[in-house]
């Protein structure tokens, strides 16, 4: 039984991860559906952002609690540019055109982004200073759950708590909403649609930013290449909810992460990949549309 | 020219690239030395960059946006107007079969292997072609069956010693099977959904052969897989190499040739009308489910075919050949080119093949250079270099 709740607690960890770059790639999917393959790019500029933060503070003497509040918030804010940034160069202009090209100008952002920090960093893994402090109080309960986990699962929490709020109760949410779902019509009742745009990047961004930074003290090291992968996961995680839908982001990353924590415990580490994505063969089989995904109906 | 409202955009993009490529640019850290790296020079590079990229940038845009509005409707691109001419025509194709054929005796070897590649490419694309181009179906996984080409032919040349041309046709069918094991599971899924589930496919047969070491020898791969040969000659290396070159110009020409006999068929334009819209189509007695497998699966034995000429290329193949990566590359070639044009996908290929193979003189920037050239063609030309041109009929007046 001890093992079956570490393994649920490791799947619920590893989905809450996921559920950090889905959030991204859905909202912004739900808003111009494009599939934003330069997300993990910025999740990875984040991470980045603040490991050099973070090093340049602790090397000038600042205190712990100090550099985990400076390193979290300026990677937040770089990852924001960032992400603003590529949504006005390479999507902004393709906004009316076939959707594959945009596909096409977001891989080749991401390559490019890819590039630019192997060229302006390093191509080998950095050591990334482990940022979550371990709680005192936490102590008797370390080894079901230790605290940066804590502290992951308790963030995604309130991420997923903040853009609910937003999305549903906010001026701003309302005009999301209203955007995804009929373009012209929400300019003629006189919302900025490229402000709106702009928004959910910048939103999109933020919450991939604070998954960086958060994984990156988890696993301890970074380099230029963990968006590709991460952004690949967070993406079968979003398709598998249902992509479009917030709520089916984070159901989506916590099942993968699941059934992928589940297979490497009881069967096999290699094929922990391949059950993954069978399990999202057989699950939008049945489910076309993803988990929590609306079935669309089709007028003619 | 230059107005002060241009000048000014152009400096607060200077100014936003100096702050957005700051952390990244100007600052390096070695953590294991504890020693922090000011590259202060990066800086000004940035906010130069930035002042003229912009105003660049804008201009062009605005160009783009005056050349749409003035744009003739009906006006063919230039390049074919000229292909009309036929004294034009018949002397740029005999130039280009001499130059085709030439190229090995020209050119050095490593020309003509990056040739090879590039033709491997051609083919790879125009089957895939037929699945996202006409069918409208997004695959992501397409490189799945190219795998499937060419380990069916390193493996069963390794157990049962069946030589290139029998591995060949039986390669494609395997493609063509995979394909139809793959469309049927899948044809209610749509769009993106399509596109996550063949990505996942393309995943489980990359990760199938790289665990499973008694079927595939895993990460080590097949070594030592013969090079085509005809029985009875004996092939030098350079040799094989224009051997395997030309033996790729007549698939090539097969390829089109299939493909351009497809698209105007029945077939083809029950993809096309699919493509276009799924329920008017079956409205019209189009069988769905008939037309998305047959798109799949003949995708699939171009990629299969290909597969197995590059097995038979490189004599040694192992999963590392097969990721993702070169799905995405396969569908950059497509849509680069022009989605649906036979034509584009072959300029696509050459583009994005020899494109990286010619920026080494760059060396470490080729790839970002690579990824800014996506970006830019896209921007200024989001239908690929040379868009498909739909067949339109004109009624002439004194006709009727």
């Amino acid at each position: 039984m001890d093992y079956f709740l570490e393994l649920f607690l490791g799947g619920l960890t590893r989905g809450s991860i996921y559920a950090l770059i889905a959030l991204g790639y859905t909202m912004v999917y739900g808003i111009i559906e494009l599939i934003n393959f330069a997300h993990g790019e910025i999740y990875m500029i984040g991470a980045f952002t603040a490991l050099i933060v973070a090093s340049v503070l602790a090397m000038l003497g600042f205190n712990h609690l100090t550099i985990l509040i400076l390193a979290s918030v300026l990677a937040v804010v770089y990852s924001c540019a960032y992400g603003f940034t590529v949504e006005k160069i390479a999507y902004k202009p393709l906004r009316h055109a076939p959707r594959l090209s945009a596909l096409i100008s977001a891989i080749g952002m991401s390559l490019f982004l890819q590039n630019y920090v192997l060229l302006a960093q390093t191509s080998d893994f950095l050591p990334f200073p482990s940022l979550i402090p371990d709680f005192d109080f936490w102590e008797p309960y370390a080894h079901i759950i230790s605290s940066p986990e804590l502290v992951i699962l308790g963030t995604t929490f309130c991420v997923m708590v903040f853009l609910t709020i937003l999305i549903k109760f906010t001026r701003i949410g309302k005009a999301m909403r209203a955007t995804s779902q009929d373009k012209i019509m929400s300019a003629l009742v006189g919302i900025d649609v490229n402000k709106i745009i702009s928004i959910t990047f910048i939103v999109g961004s933020a919450t991939a930013a604070i998954g960086g930074v958060l994984i990156a003290s988890h696993i301890g090291q970074i380099n230029f290449y963990i968006g590709f992968i991460a952004g690949i996961k967070a993406f079968v995680a979003a398709v598998l909810g249902g992509i479009g839908s917030i709520p089916g982001a984070v159901l989506g990353s916590l099942v993968l992460g699941w059934t992928e924590s589940f297979f490497t415990g009881y069967i096999s580490s290699d094929y922990e990949d391949v059950f993954a994505f069978l399990f999202l063969v057989f699950i939008l089989i049945f489910r076309p549309s993803g988990i929590l995904g609306r079935k669309e109906t089709k007028k003619v | 020219m230059m107005s002060f409202e241009k000048i000014k955009k152009g400096v607060l993009a200077g100014i936003w690239f100096i702050f957005l490529t700051f952390p990244i640019m100007v600052i390096r850290v070695n953590t294991v030395e504890n020693i922090i790296e000011w590259r202060w020079i990066n800086m000004l590079y940035a906010g130069v960059g930035g002042f003229f990229l912009s105003i660049i940038w804008d201009e062009l845009l605005r160009k783009q946006e005056a050349n749409k509005n003035k744009a003739v409707t009906g006006e063919m691109p230039i390049l074919q107007r000229m292909m009309e001419n036929p004294s034009v025509r018949l002397p740029s194709i005999i130039g280009l079969v001499i130059f085709v054929c030439a190229f090995p005796y020209i050119f050095s070897m490593y020309q003509t292997n990056i040739m090879i590649s590039a033709l491997i490419y051609i083919m790879l694309g125009l089957g895939l072609n037929i699945v996202v181009g006409l069918a409208g179906l997004l695959d992501l996984g397409y490189v799945a069956f190219y795998a499937v080409g060419a380990y069916s032919y390193a493996l069963l040349n390794m157990h049962f010693g069946v030589n290139f041309w029998v591995a060949l046709p039986i390669g494609a069918a395997l493609g063509a099977i995979c394909g139809m094991i793959l469309g049927y599971p899948v044809l209610r899924l749509k769009g993106d959904y399509l596109a996550i589930v063949t990505l996942g496919f393309g995943e489980i047969i990359r990760l199938v052969l790289e665990n499973w070491n008694a079927f595939s020898q895993g990460p080590s791969g097949i070594a030592n897989i013969p090079r085509p040969a005809i029985p009875g000659i004996e092939f030098s290396l350079s040799q094989a190499t224009v051997f395997i070159y030309f033996m790729m110009i007549l698939l090539v020409i097969f390829t089109i040739f299939m493909v351009h006999r497809l698209e105007n068929s029945r077939i083809g334009r029950a993809w096309i009308a699919l493509r276009e819209d799924e329920i008017a189509c079956q409205a019209m007695g189009i069988d769905k489910t008939k037309t998305k497998l047959t798109a799949f699966s003949l995708g699939a034995t171009w990629a299969g075919m290909a597969g197995v000429v590059f097995a038979a290329k490189t004599t040694f193949i192992n999963p590392a050949s097969f990721t993702i990566w070169e799905s995405v590359m396969i569908l950059c070639i497509v849509v680069i080119g022009g989605m649906g044009s036979i034509a584009g996908v072959i300029v696509g290929a050459l583009f994005l093949i020899l494109v990286p193979e010619y920026l080494r003189a760059f060396s470490e920037y080729r790839m970002l250079v690579f990824g800014a050239v996506l970006v830019i063609m896209m921007v200024f030309r989001p239908g690929g270099l040379i868009a498909n041109v739909r067949k339109t009929y004109q009624f002439k007046s004194s006709e009727i």
